[in-house]
């Protein structure tokens, strides 16, 4: 018995230890961005978030449009890939018969092993010359969109539309995994109800089985975005890279993972590379506040269905 | 390979890693000849193809090892601060400030080679090699001639028949070495240019795309009829990009090649100061007939002081080794090689370095 609760007590610490390691590196990485950043940060205060100027000869530095970029860009490929990941999802559960279901999902979650510098040069010699060609004069001309601000200015292919499309493809698997496990885990009773209500089968996903899954379908959205928000090498491959904020989705952007990609390297003066760090910063409290969003969404949904 | 057959030959794989270690440990303690001395360097990637072939011929020969970590200049000047590495190598020379916070005194900017910067574009239509000023190119970056047959460009190129299409303009996106060249020809050349953007590994480009590496910047120029980029000269020549020819300071427009990079060094290095420290721009030299504009010197950064006499010997061997024996295999890989009358120059200059302790 003794021996027994030693060893009780010696796996609780160890696990405790376990679990505290984290936040304790998450705090740690925080602390040390926050140091390293902190003479931007003084020295440009508000206007670092705000302004636009990213000037490494004249010492003037700004991250509003790496901010836009990689909230829009996450965006754009959270309302491409979630609808698809769900619809990939419902397929799998719901209506793919018993033999497809295990090669299509295999196939999806081998998106996920496909290293992020191969999605990029997929982009840059499949997607880009694609969009250029066919996708942006479709949407620009044969839907006559090209006078809409979304979608206005000159179709090089390389842009904000581009990264947003990578981005898609590669959190598609996430969610759509995600969306799996939780869509299964809606139990059986729960559908059987619905039919025996008369209800169709379109009627009893609607009705009886997304409801019940939906805090869990919120998660999945959400690591795909956390995931798309810190996307670093495919997106600086096909975003242009420009300082700019554009409402045109054709036009190039700016991320703030690319940002500190590019430039780290060859950062020299102490601003410089202060600036790259509070850019870092800046990367985890959105992520932060993305995450955070996202248990409230989580939290809320659980809260109204009960 | 089964299970057990597996695990005994990642054991072996392991022993003999850590029989390698201790010999490694055995050769660097015998200090006193040059052979078997470990030299650690960070800095540019931009010569690092032909620092790893010296680097390689060189322990050939001399048995020394030297480790060299293509991190870019920014990270070898840190690291050279720092003093984390033996030496650093950079694209751009030190400023006044960097040297300053350089905590093991004095740095010797040592110039290997030269390198180009090649203008590059996609005209489908024109098949003779674009003539450009850099006042012209300036404009052209600056977002100022937005269209392939504006008079400017025409009036340069009789009879090539220019299209209507606008220009795009393909910069680098990365911090790197090519962009300080460019920038600093583009500010020698184009006063406008100096006083909104100046010169630097990166600018704040006004207008354009910006492509990750040489290889981002020619894959966006391939791809896109009526675009303008740079890269440098080896990735220009090994890639069959087409190369504009430049207006150099005495009125000729210049091929890019490594003669003609080599050319512009000649220029400069026949009228430098006695007192020189070797940290000059070599872009839109005067005088030289052949000059290629867009060219400069990368360097080796080393203290003029060594502390470690062992490490600081092998360090001098190494480097005028390169300045001369290395110098036959640089065009070889598209380097141009320094001008005779710099490389004896070099020679007494880096016979001053000191050694051991104080």
């Amino acid at each position: 018995m003794n021996t027994r609760s030693g060893a009780d007590r010696v796996y609780a610490v160890f696990t405790t230890a376990s679990a505290a390691v984290i936040p304790i590196v998450v705090g740690l990485v925080f602390i040390a961005l926050a140091v390293a950043g902190w003479p931007a940060l003084r020295q440009f205060g508000l206007s670092f978030v705000t302004s636009s100027a990213w000037d490494p000869v004249g010492g003037q530095f700004g991250a509003a449009p790496a901010i836009y970029g990689t909230l829009v860009s996450s965006a754009l490929a959270l309302v491409i890939a979630g609808p698809l990941a769900l619809g990939v999802a419902l397929f799998l559960v719901e209506f793919a018969p018993a033999w497809l279901r295990e090669p299509v999902a295999f196939t999806v979650e081998l998106l996920a092993a496909i290293p992020s510098v191969v999605y990029g040069l997929w982009g840059i010699f499949v997607l880009i010359p694609l969009l250029r060609q066919y996708v942006m004069p479709f949407l620009a001309d044969t839907l006559h969109l090209g006078s809409t601000p979304l979608f206005s200015g000159p179709a090089y292919g390389t842009s904000m539309l581009a990264a947003g499309l990578i981005l898609a493809i590669m959190i598609l698997p996430y969610i759509a995994a995600v969306s799996r496990e939780v869509l299964r885990a809606v139990p059986r009773s729960q559908r059987e109800a619905a039919l025996a209500l008369g209800a169709t089968r379109w009627e009893m996903i609607r009705d009886a089985v997304l409801p019940y899954a939906r805090s869990g379908l919120v998660g999945g959205l959400m690591l795909g975005l956390g995931r798309a928000l810190g996307e670093t090498m495919a997106v600086t491959m096909v975003i242009g890279n420009q300082h700019q904020i554009s409402a045109s989705l054709f036009a190039p952007g700016y991320t703030m993972a690319s940002l500190i990609a590019n430039e780290f390297s060859e950062a020299t003066t102490p601003l410089h590379v202060a600036s790259l760090m509070a850019v870092g910063l800046l990367l985890l409290v959105t992520t932060f506040i993305v995450n955070a969003g996202a248990r409230w969404l989580v939290w809320q949904t659980a809260r109204s269905r009960a | 390979m089964n299970h057990r057959n597996f695990l005994r030959a990642a054991a072996l794989c392991g022993a003999a890693v850590v029989a390698a270690c201790s010999s490694d440990r055995a050769a660097s303690r015998d200090s006193g000849s040059v052979a078997g001395v470990a030299l650690t360097g960070a800095g540019a990637t931009f010569p690092n193809p032909i620092y790893s072939k010296w680097f390689s011929d060189y322990a050939a020969t001399t048995g020394v090892r030297i480790n060299y970590q293509p991190l870019g200049s920014g990270a070898g000047i840190r690291q050279l601060q720092e003093q984390t590495v033996d030496f650093g190598a950079s694209d751009a020379p030190m400023s006044d400030a960097e040297m300053t916070n350089a905590r093991g005194g004095d740095v010797l900017h040592v110039p290997t080679v030269i390198g180009a910067v090649v203008v590059t574009y996609n005209l489908p239509a024109v098949t003779t090699p674009l003539r450009l000023t850099g006042a012209l190119v300036a404009e052209i970056f600056l977002g100022r001639v937005t269209r392939w047959n504006d008079t400017r460009i025409a009036a340069l190129n009789p009879g090539v028949s220019l299209p209507e299409t606008s220009i795009l303009v393909v910069h680098r996106s990365d911090g790197s070495g090519t962009s300080y060249i460019f920038t600093d020809f583009l500010s020698a050349v184009s006063p406008t240019w100096k006083t909104a953007l100046g010169r630097g590994k990166d600018v704040q480009w006004p207008t354009g795309l910006g492509g990750k590496g040489n290889d981002g910047v020619s894959g966006l120029v391939k791809q896109t009829p009526g675009s303008i980029g740079y890269v440098e000269l080896a990735y220009a020549v090994q890639n069959h990009l087409p190369a504009a020819l430049m207006q150099n300071a005495a009125g000729h427009f210049v091929a890019p090649s490594v003669e003609s990079a080599t050319a512009a060094a000649a220029g400069v290095a026949a009228s430098l100061p006695a007192t020189t420290d070797y940290r000059v721009s070599i872009v839109n030299a005067p005088g030289a007939q052949q000059a290629y504009p867009i060219a400069s010197f990368t360097w080796l950064l080393l203290y003029t002081h060594q502390p470690n006499a062992a490490k600081g010997r092998a360090i001098v061997d190494f480097v005028h080794w390169a300045l001369h024996t290395g110098q036959t295999s640089a065009a070889s890989l598209q380097y141009a090689p320094l001008p005779p009358a710099l490389v004896t120059r070099l020679d007494s200059s880096l016979a001053r370095i000191q050694m051991g302790g104080a």
